[in-house]
């Protein structure tokens, strides 16, 4: 790292040095009540840099009285024959970073691709800042990472991202800033194919943040990644959600529950639990994330039984 | 992490003071409807990126398969090479020559198409496997612009690839070509996009790479057979001939055949509409298999 660190008295919201003090005109967007400060990414000095309320599991905060990122109501699935969602319900709050958990095969993917409006659903109403799900109007507004990478593994990692860049009518500085806040500068020439595969979840990722979207839904996007990126990646998201914008961020670990101000625990299509990780632990009295999804799933069993 | 390549204390493009603002998250909406209102936009684009912004999403889409293929040097080459060399041994087989003058032309309108099928099947059942296709459904992308991109990228491969072979067969071997050259190489032209058109059409029914192959002995080797390379439509058996008249090869060779005899009129012009009306349907009927909501 030969870049300057940031000075010692951060200020969360606004990165900016002093000398770009026209950027930091409020936009008309940041006007916005429900918006938490037009915060901003990549171009601040280290990506290790953490924000300390970017990560920390906070106290239960108060869900916004904010109009819901995603509003679900009645969502039927059916892929094949199985029967994937059968009457589900769900809304997730704007402006926060909510934690999809629950093991594989409990209907996650198939509830991301039915937000991102790619899968075909056969009732119900899913409502996406405002419209309905894959409605024109969003797809410069919702990013997607699918759980298959969706990258051309015969272009390099830069020519993947011009390319999503120019269908979003982004230009070149957007594009080498998605590659920095991926930590990928280093790869950018390399073809995607040569990639490792941790390597490849992060052009997936990067694709995904073109041009700031205002709800990013990221399936699974730190599978593969080692403990130290996943860290990074995770307060990239922190970072990303005070900003104002949404996030839902699926994934099967557990202890990356900490990292989420709000979490859905899912369980055969059903949800078992919305709530903060503090709540989750108060509510089942166990010292941490798997151990309380476990103890929940137990009694939601023998919720079934009874 | 490596930030080797780009600091971001180096001075971008277009900021002039300053480093450059970063976007900020719902610019993309801001952006999506054209506000201008507010401060004005540090990271002012450059020239060409701005003309890349205002690029149809079609050109966008031909570039990038441009750029895949451009990678995959031995594609290319068999690609631009092979036809000169098939080409090359029809005249070495039937070196009395009469025989040559007949089947030369076929086999310049027969490569664009079949090549452009394989290549097309392939590259987008490749789309629908790898994420890539799900991914760009998410995005502002029309399925028109994909299938037109995927048309015109390969449709620019068979300009070069009739116009190598087309000047191997001349120039080499000998062939005889009494009308305009530019007429067979808009035949090439037409060919390869119904090439193209029916290759992604059929993609929607393979699931794998195997099966995608294993369609061209079934949808492109029959119309082979009966489009009158092996003998002429007209003295086939009543059936097949009746068959032979729905299927776009046959067409494609008749055109060519009378470009390269130098006819005009009608005996050129019926044969291209012919083909280009099946491009179009059977493009039209590829973007109903590229659906945005999959089950």
């Amino acid at each position: 790292m030969t870049e300057p660190t940031p000075p010692a008295t951060r200020r969360p919201r606004r990165l900016q040095p002093p000398s770009a003090a026209s950027a930091e005109t409020p936009s008309p967007l940041c006007a916005d009540p429900t918006r938490r400060g037009g915060a901003v990414l990549g171009l601040e000095p280290s990506p290790l840099w953490t924000d300390p309320t970017a990560a920390a599991p906070a106290a239960p905060a108060p869900i916004p009285a904010a109009a819901p990122a995603v509003s679900i109501r009645g969502l039927m699935v059916r892929r094949g024959r199985v029967q994937v969602f059968d009457g589900f319900d769900l809304d997730l709050a704007a402006g926060r970073l909510t934690g999809l958990l629950g093991p594989s095969g409990c209907g996650k993917s198939t509830l991301i691709r039915a937000i991102v409006g790619v899968q075909k659903i056969q009732g119900g109403v899913v409502n996406v800042l405002g419209r309905p799900a894959g409605d024109a109007a969003l797809r410069h507004r919702v990013a997607y990472s699918a759980q298959a990478d969706g990258v051309y593994l015969d272009l390099t990692v830069s020519d993947n991202i011009a390319y999503f860049a120019r269908l979003a009518r982004q230009g070149r500085a957007e594009v080498r800033r998605v590659i920095e806040a991926v930590g990928l500068a280093g790869q950018a020439k390399q073809v995607a194919g040569r990639l490792s595969g941790g390597q490849l979840r992060r052009v997936s990722l990067a694709i995904a943040l073109l041009g700031g979207p205002d709800l990013l839904v990221l399936d699974e996007p730190t599978v593969g990644l080692d403990p130290v990126l996943r860290a990074d990646l995770w307060e990239l998201f922190g970072r990303l959600a005070q900003g104002g914008a949404s996030l839902l961020v699926s994934s099967h670990v557990m202890d990356e529950a900490a990292r989420c101000d709000d979490l859905v625990l899912m369980r055969n299509g059903r949800v078992v639990a919305q709530t903060t990780l503090a709540g989750l632990l108060l509510q089942t009295g166990q010292p941490d994330a798997e151990r309380a999804f476990l103890e929940l799933i137990r009694r939601d069993t023998a919720g079934n039984k009874s | 992490m490596n930030n080797s390549d780009i600091s971001p204390a180096a001075p971008l493009k277009g900021a002039a003071a300053g480093p450059p603002a970063p976007r900020q998250f719902g610019q993309a909406a801001a952006d999506a409807r054209g506000r201008t209102a507010g401060p004005p936009r540090p990271e002012a684009p450059a020239a060409s990126e701005s003309a890349s912004r205002r690029m149809p999403l079609f050109v966008v889409t031909a570039g990038r398969v441009l750029a895949q293929l451009r990678r995959d040097h031995r594609t290319v080459g068999l690609m631009l090479f092979v036809p000169s060399l098939l080409v090359g041994l029809f005249a070495w087989m039937f070196s009395s020559g009469v025989l040559f003058q007949r089947v030369g032309p076929i086999v310049v309108a027969l490569f664009p198409f079949i090549f452009m099928f394989t290549v097309a099947s392939i590259a987008t059942l490749r789309e629908r496997a790898g994420g890539t296709l799900e991914r760009l459904m998410t995005t502002p992308i029309r399925r028109a612009d994909i299938l037109v991109g995927y048309a015109l990228a390969f449709s620019l491969i068979a300009i070069v690839q009739t116009s190598l072979t087309v000047a191997f067969a001349i120039g080499v071997c000998g062939l005889e070509v009494e009308g305009p050259l530019v007429q067979l190489l808009a035949f090439s032209v037409v060919d390869a996009i119904a090439g193209t058109a029916l290759g992604l059409l059929v993609s929607a029914f393979a699931r794998t790479e195997f099966q995608a192959v294993q369609f061209l002995p079934v949808v492109v080797f029959p119309q082979i057979l009966l489009g009158g390379v092996f003998m002429p439509r007209e003295q086939m058996p009543a059936v097949l001939k009746a068959v032979s008249d729905y299927l776009p090869l046959s067409y494609a060779i008749e055109g060519v055949e009378s470009a390269a005899r130098g006819l005009g009129g009608w005996d050129l012009w019926r044969p291209f509409a012919i083909v280009a009306v099946f491009a179009l349907a059977a493009l039209a009927l590829g973007s109903l298999t590229l659906a945005r909501r999959t089950p």
